[in-house]
């Protein structure tokens, strides 16, 4: 099986374990990866600020990129999202695009992981990946629960899921909502990370780098020891970042 | 209130209060929860929310035929229907009935409406003392404020504020907030100016086409206690509030309290018909630029809202800077992509106060896609509205250099770089707003990309 991987902008520039994780993960599985060397970015940002049109171009490269694989693989639920409302056909014709924890647990259904993470972790539920994706039931919906990136950490050695107050508030981010409402952006992180301090986790988890970066940025400045790593980075059996 | 500050710059002045805010927050979280409890316990849940969102759809596309069918069914019960453009016409038009029916004293149950319409300022300016009736609307009657919220109009004062405002207005004891105290006094307080009413105004939460009869939803009974009182009834509805049958009101009634608080059901549905023996009813439909909104294919189902609050309640947004941020009749998600239609340079910020989360589309009890909107709402702003003019520029050259390879790669590396090279002093500037309270990640020594190019490629 060949796929396509896509590396969101920021992962690519700040992030490149998160990146490397995803890699080595999929070739575990005995997926064959091509990483398109002219990739840039889907165009989110632009867009989510009320600019699809200053995104056109990163879209148009994102399709010249990408527009002849069967799978795309991408190690964010936010750009996946965006990529598949607003870049590919919904005829079912084209690429069809996965986040990571979904290709693994829909396409490569995979039922082992061999990986070790004796940690206290918690999960932060990326809303796009909650809630545009389905990667698991949001706590508004009636019916039964679900949740695939936890179902993949629950497979790891020694790893120990925090319960929290909140298992799927917002963090805050929201691309340059982080900036534009600056106050809130603070004050949502703030509170999320306090519900998972408190819980007393070392690692703070996601499938989402962009919510972590805010959630990183937050705790780097109060000096706090608890980190921060991508869930391909657990998955793919990488020690705790020290 | 917030009429000419952005959304950021009033969330900014209430975030101002940290011990506050987490009180508004949890206070409207708790309500959150309540409503989860109550929707888990219904297995048919989500059937019910696409069913309510269809037989608005239905509504929505046949409003003409059901407008005319809900006029004709209350006309021929004896009700006086009339039909107001907008806002001043609907306020000309109840001064007018006020007039020709010698109305001395009125009292007023909730309506969204009336707010939406200035009403109360409006019969002020003409003599009269509007008396809301619902405790929350009084309390913030008493306040000189308008609602923070629309189910909950006084959720942003806390139960001491409260006291102090019955202390001063209504003579209760100094520093006394026990809530059955307070409540008693508002009880005698409201009870003396039920009985002297000539005239109730009320809003509708449903107007049943099929009938020609309308239902409004309370929990204190006092839209009761007003209409069934005075002699004297205007009922200020919404053109939107239509469902075509008697029968799909369970579909609302079942739905709509355990949105808003967590309830099974509102403790008083009241249906009303026709007026009693010698007393007159008015319903006025009010259009106030809900037309315009049909028309806008990307925005019409916002008016399927039946106006539980839910997505306020939801969202970590409104939570952290209240509704009064929103300078807006109808604050929180829904306010804001109904606003922009009504305004679109006075609400051009509240589109942008979400971070698309979903949470409010995911509660909506009538399935509107209130996230999507606000990303559509957004993309009218950027061309037509009044954007930020740093952020088109910012976003112009993103869109630039993200669509270019050559130039990601020369700008990302150069980012990097400058970022590794220069002092703190240059990069945590007043400038950056992301590293006001926030460090930036730490660069690493290569990009993905390079390192692909060493570690997976031939080159």
């Amino acid at each position: 099986m060949k796929v396509g991987l896509f590396i969101p902008c920021y992962v690519d520039q700040f992030y490149p374990s998160a990146a490397i994780a995803s890699l080595e993960l999929l070739e575990k599985y005995g997926v064959e990866v091509d990483y398109p060397m002219d990739q840039t970015c889907c165009g989110q940002p632009m867009a989510n600020s009320g600019y699809e049109h200053y995104g056109k171009d990163a879209g148009e490269l994102f399709m010249k990129n990408f527009g002849d694989f069967e799978y795309i693989v991408a190690p964010s639920g936010s750009c996946t999202l965006h990529v598949k409302e607003h870049l590919l056909s919904h005829d079912g014709t084209g690429p069809k695009i996965y986040e990571l924890c979904e290709f693994l647990t829909d396409v490569l259904q995979v039922s082992e992981i061999h990986a070790s993470f004796p940690h206290r972790v918690g999960f932060h539920s990326s809303c796009h990946g909650l809630r545009g994706l389905h990667l698991a039931k949001p706590s508004e919906i009636v019916g039964k629960d679900f949740n695939k990136p936890v179902s993949l950490l629950e497979k790891i050695n020694g790893l120990e899921l925090v319960k929290l107050d909140r298992k799927d508030e917002c963090c805050g981010f929201g691309g340059t909502f982080a900036v534009f409402e600056e106050g809130i952006s603070v004050q949502m992180g703030k509170d999320r990370l306090a519900d998972h301090l408190d819980k007393g986790v070392e690692v703070i988890t996601a499938a989402d780098m962009s919510c972590l970066m805010h959630l990183e940025g937050l705790l780097k400045r109060e000096k706090s020891s608890v980190k921060i790593m991508h869930i391909a980075e657990i998955l793919n059996g990488n020690p705790i970042h020290s | 209130m917030a009429e000419n500050r952005t959304h950021a710059e009033a969330a900014e002045e209430f975030l101002k209060d940290e011990e506050r805010t987490h009180w508004h927050d949890d206070t409207l979280w708790h309500v959150r929860t309540k409503r989860d409890t109550a929707a888990q316990k219904l297995p048919e849940w989500e059937v019910l929310r696409e069913n309510a969102s269809q037989i608005k759809e239905y509504v929505l596309s046949h409003l003409d035929e059901l407008l005319i069918q809900f006029e004709n069914n209350a006309t021929a019960n004896g009700v006086t229907v009339i039909w107001a453009k907008n806002a001043q016409e609907h306020n000309d038009h109840v001064y007018r009935i006020l007039q020709e029916n010698h109305v001395k004293n009125l009292v007023k149950s909730k309506s969204i409406l009336t707010e939406e319409c200035g009403l109360n300022h409006f019969l002020e300016a003409k003599g009269y003392d509007v008396v809301d009736t619902d405790l929350g609307e009084r309390i913030i009657q008493f306040n000189h404020q308008v609602p923070s919220h629309i189910v909950m109009p006084a959720i942003h004062l806390k139960k001491k504020e409260i006291g102090d405002i019955f202390h001063k207005h209504l003579g209760t004891d100094a520093g006394a907030d026990d809530p059955q105290y307070l409540t008693e006094a508002a009880r005698l307080h409201l009870r003396e100016k039920f009985i002297q009413a000539n005239a109730a105004i009320t809003g509708v939460n449903f107007g049943i086409a099929e009938t020609g009869g309308f239902v409004v939803c309370t929990n204190e009974g006092n839209a009761d206690m007003g209409t069934h009182l005075a002699d004297i009834h205007i009922a200020c509805m919404g053109i939107e509030k239509l469902i075509p049958r008697a029968a799909d009101l369970g579909v609302y009634l079942r739905l709509l309290a355990r949105s808003a608080t967590g309830q099974s059901i509102t403790n008083y549905n009241s249906h009303f018909h026709r007026p009693s023996p010698g007393k007159k009813m008015y319903i006025i439909l009010v259009d106030n630029g809900r037309t315009e909104q049909l028309g806008r294919e990307d925005f019409r189902n916002s008016l399927k809202c039946i106006r539980c609050g839910a997505c306020m309640n939801t969202c970590p947004i409104y939570r952290r800077s209240s509704g009064f941020s929103y300078g807006s009749t109808v604050p929180g998600p829904i306010g804001s992509i109904l606003s922009p239609g009504i305004d679109l340079k006075k609400h051009s910020t509240l589109p942008f106060a979400s971070t698309l989360c979903g949470s409010c589309s995911d509660v909506c009890p009538v399935k509107i896609n209130i996230h999507e909107q606000l990303y559509k709402w957004r993309q009218v702003i950027a061309k037509e509205g009044n954007p930020e003019p740093a952020k088109k520029w910012a976003m112009k050259l993103a869109g630039k250099v993200l669509g270019n390879p050559t130039l990601y790669n020369i700008m990302g590396k150069s980012a990097r770089t400058a970022l590794k090279l220069s002092p703190n002093s240059l990069i945590y500037t007043r400038f950056n707003a992301w590293g006001k309270k926030r460090d930036l990640p730490e660069v690493p020594k290569e990009s993905f990309k390079e390192w692909y190019k060493k570690n997976r490629t031939n080159d």
